[in-house]
């Protein structure tokens, strides 16, 4: 066992994490610890753009775009984090410029914008150009941006470390942070690091379900670790569901199609999101238009053999427009599906994509141990977190945004903390936990095997936590995840050595997947109605009487040493939007 | 039942009669078990329509849980599992099975030209350490402009392909030159100083000539289009290159 000491230690190295990265190294002694190489992150497979006001090619201010946040949200957004969220994005996307992104240009030379999903002029009135793009690499192009400035800023990377565990030492009776465990791939060894703050920025959990757009390695590895420590996890039922995923595949094809004027057709050819969204059409919010799409599978208009798919078509855009504009999904339909988007529509699926709830903080990026109560020296950033600028369900644009508003605010907030504050002492013997989680993987005998109780889990979660979702369904999966947790008690890997063993970091993952996909369903079974990416059909509209709230999940352990979860709820910031019915 | 996706596993089920049976024959090395690297068989049932990280995670999931490899996103963007399949280096999750003759055995080997720690992973430090040497990164002087800095769209195009590069070294670990001298910078950070070179918003191209001009820079290549070959992101590798060594003579940019 290693021990390092840090001012600031950042856990990944996406957007949020480089983001803070290159705060906090300016500001105090930083280490990024990420499980991956840092241009290999998620952030890196978003394609449509990053939302902000700038107003360069049509009217447009902060203020719309803060009511379009919130109303996309479905009111379960928290309002002041969400009008700092559309003020800030305007800074945000002009320090990425300065950085050196190479965005997309209009005729005069300013930054080119495009419409996306729930983005309106004027209070819904009509789509509104607010995306900022770099063609359908805008994601790929902001973590490229942030990384080349990481090595300008000379940012030290601890790459493929992966942290296991979060130290949390109480002190006059309050929850402090005192640092991270972390197991080296490369050697196998675990390292302790000593902190004055650290910044959880390690994005999501989407790999428990099985059609989704995430990478294999999202797998909710900081949510865990904070939750295993007692801290609660916030609205982690409410997960996205993006409407065009590639068929059976889940990789993505972004909303920037339709932006640039593609359209969803059933069986018929029809345009149905007309009849669901008479407004903004194929520009609804995602979970209305993944809705909208499985419903029209359900009622037999589903495309294909199965009728299980529609279409995303592109086929009246001219090629010379998709080459410019949308170069990277039309390239992928010609790869996985040997289609040609020129001429023929590309079969698509809602898919999993993205987790509105996490680690629940403040706006500074300072983790909340309950409702209000701040753990001093730890913060979150990006889909890690919860903040909640997402509410319900998130606008498309407003992630890349979330990652450099919130990882900037993070990094500073972390940094200055860590120039004030002093050490908090190591528990002893800090790395156990860690240590035995490794021995008695690797050591194990048992029968289970990864592979199939992850199968088991992601096939459960497809089929009943999913776009819809019933008292019934949700009560399956939660026994179903019961069952899992229970003979993953009994897995074993078959790598059984110390150098870059990834058999045994996939068990540590999915053992982290089943305690949140256990927090998800739970989440999702107390909450007796539907909003944003939560619909239930047994309770099909929003309760804002009884369901206003932000839920607050916490892991509770008996004396005999069985875990339980215990909800809690947390109540929702409204400063100067009342809630109203939510149309497209 | 809530969403509609069982049915896709029924359809999946009725698709098994599409399944073909592969051979892999994979490099395998594990110093913790022996100094020596050796060629080893796998068979599975596959779809041809199906990625070669497809077949090596049907055998680290199936058969053999000590394969290792890196990956992440498995669409082609992260650049985490480039590997040398067939002989040619590609990205294992953008190789379809169909497209590499599955008649044949699919040799899938690490990357050359860095050194194989286990498996597939290689090391990828001294690959980012040529492109960190590069300076990749926008210079600027003077104060900043309050909103944007403007650029036409033309001189946004002059430098988009070098753009798209994920830092995959499928280029680098192509590039004959650098499986013989690994002090040779390769293909991937030349085309990532060629980035910032052409950009018209940049200050520091001189400097990233300099640096170039060296006699690891762009002169040792031999213009092989191997890397241009490798790029999965269709990247001109080998013409971006050309202009690094024309703005060298030239000193226009």
């Amino acid at each position: 066992m290693k021990i390092h000491k840090y001012d600031t230690v950042i856990v990944g190295a996406g957007g949020a994490g480089m983001r803070a990265a290159i705060e906090a190294t300016k500001r105090s002694r930083t280490a990024v610890l990420t499980k991956l190489y840092p241009t290999r992150s998620h952030t890196g497979a978003a394609q449509g753009g990053m939302a902000a006001a700038l107003a360069n090619v049509e009217e447009d201010n902060w203020e719309w775009h803060t009511f379009d946040t919130i109303k996309g949200g479905d009111y379960l957004v928290d309002q002041d984090a969400a009008e700092i969220l559309a003020k800030e994005a305007i800074d945000a996307v002009l320090d990425l410029e300065k950085m050196g992104l190479p965005f997309n240009r209009t005729p005069d030379g300013t930054i080119d914008q495009r419409r996306f999903g729930g983005h309106s002029r004027n209070h819904g009135e009509a789509p509104v150009r607010r995306s900022c793009y770099a063609a359908d690499r805008t994601g790929h192009m902001i973590l490229q941006t942030l990384y080349q400035n990481c090595v300008k800023e000379g940012v030290e990377f601890f790459n493929e470390f992966y942290v296991l565990d979060q130290l949390i030492v109480e002190e006059d009776g309050v929850k402090k942070s005192a640092g991270v465990v972390a197991y080296e791939l490369a050697t196998g060894e675990i390292h302790v690091f000593q902190a004055k703050s650290v910044i959880y920025a390690s994005g999501g959990t989407g790999k428990f379900f099985k059609v989704t757009s995430n990478a294999h390695t999202l797998t909710g590895d900081g949510q865990a670790a904070c939750y295993r420590r007692g801290l609660p996890l916030e609205d982690m039922e409410f997960f996205q569901f993006h409407p065009t995923g590639i068929w059976r595949m889940g990789i993505l094809l972004t909303e920037g199609a339709r932006g640039e004027g593609g359209i969803l057709r059933n069986k018929d050819g029809e345009r149905f999101m007309e009849k669901y969204a008479p407004v903004m059409k194929d520009l609804a919010s995602r979970d209305v238009v993944s809705r909208s799409i499985y419903t029209e599978i359900r009622e037999g208009r589903g495309c294909g053999p199965e009728g299980d798919h529609v279409y995303l078509d592109l086929t009246h855009l001219p090629p010379e427009q998709l080459d410019a504009k949308l170069p990277d999904i039309t390239e992928f339909a010609r790869t996985y599906l040997g289609i040609e988007p020129y001429t023929d529509p590309i079969p698509i699926q809602p898919t999993a994509h993205y987790a509105m709830g996490g680690i629940p903080t403040n706006v500074e990026g300072e983790v909340l141990s309950d409702n209000t109560t701040v753990v001093p020296g730890l913060y979150a950033a990006g889909e890690v977190a919860c903040v909640s600028v997402h509410g319900a369900n998130r606008l498309g644009t407003n992630s890349l945004l979330d990652i450099n508003v919130f990882g900037r605010r993070a990094g500073i907030a972390a940094a200055e903390y860590s120039a004030k504050a002093d050490y908090v002492e190591l528990p002893e013997n800090p790395a156990e936990l860690v240590v035995s989680l490794v021995e008695q993987l690797r050591d194990s005998t048992g029968t289970e095997r990864v592979a199939d109780i992850r199968k088991e889990l992601q096939e459960t979660m497809d089929a009943n936590v999913m776009v819809f979702r019933t008292e019934q369904t949700i009560k399956t999966a939660v026994e179903k995840i019961a069952e899992l947790r229970a003979r993953y008690k009994n897995v074993s890997v078959q790598d059984k050595g110390r150098r870059f063993n990834t058999d045994l970091l996939e068990a540590i993952e999915l053992g982290n997947l089943l305690d949140l996909a256990e927090v998800m369903a739970v989440s999702a079974l107390a909450r007796k109605e539907s909003r944003g990416g939560h619909y239930r059909e047994d309770y099909p509209n929003r309760d804002d009487v009884n369901f206003m709230r932000h839920t607050m999940a916490y892991r509770e352990v008996a004396d005999d040493g069985k875990d339980s979860i215990r909800l809690d709820y947390k109540p929702v910031v409204q400063t100067r939007y009342q809630p109203m019915e939510r149309k497209y | 039942m809530a969403t509609p996706t069982m049915d896709k596993v029924e359809a999946e089920a009725a698709a098994s009669d599409h399944l073909i049976t592969v051979t892999f024959r994979i490099r395998r090395f594990n110093p913790e078990i022996s100094a020596d690297a050796v060629w080893e068989d796998f068979q599975l049932e596959i779809d041809p329509k199906e990625r070669v990280l497809d077949g090596l995670h049907k055998i680290k999931w199936d058969l053999d849980g000590t394969l290792t490899f890196r990956r992440s996103c498995a669409h082609g963007i992260c650049g985490s599992d480039a590997m040398r399949i067939n002989g040619k280096n590609r990205l294992a999750c953008k190789t379809l099975i169909k497209d590499i003759n599955p008649a044949k055995p699919i040799t899938v080997e690490p990357i050359k030209g860095l050194t194989v720690l286990k498996d597939l992973v290689v090391d990828m430090d001294p690959f980012f350490q040529a492109y960190r040497d590069v300076m990749p990164f926008l210079v600027t002087s003077g104060n900043e402009p309050t909103r944007e800095r403007l650029q036409t769209a033309e001189d946004r195009e002059r430098f988009d392909d070098t753009t798209k590069c994920i830092l995959c070294a499928a280029c680098t670990s192509s590039c004959p030159v650098f499986w013989n001298d690994g002090q040779y910078f390769g293909p991937a950070a030349i085309v990532n100083a060629h980035r910032f070179i052409f950009d018209s918003r940049d200050e520091a191209g001189e400097q990233r000539l300099e640096i170039l001009n060296d006699k690891d820079g762009v002169w040792r290549c031999r213009t092989t289009f191997n890397c241009t070959d490798a790029c999965p992101r269709g990247i001109e590798v080998t013409k971006a290159i050309q202009e690094v060594k024309r703005a060298l003579i030239t000193r226009r940019f």
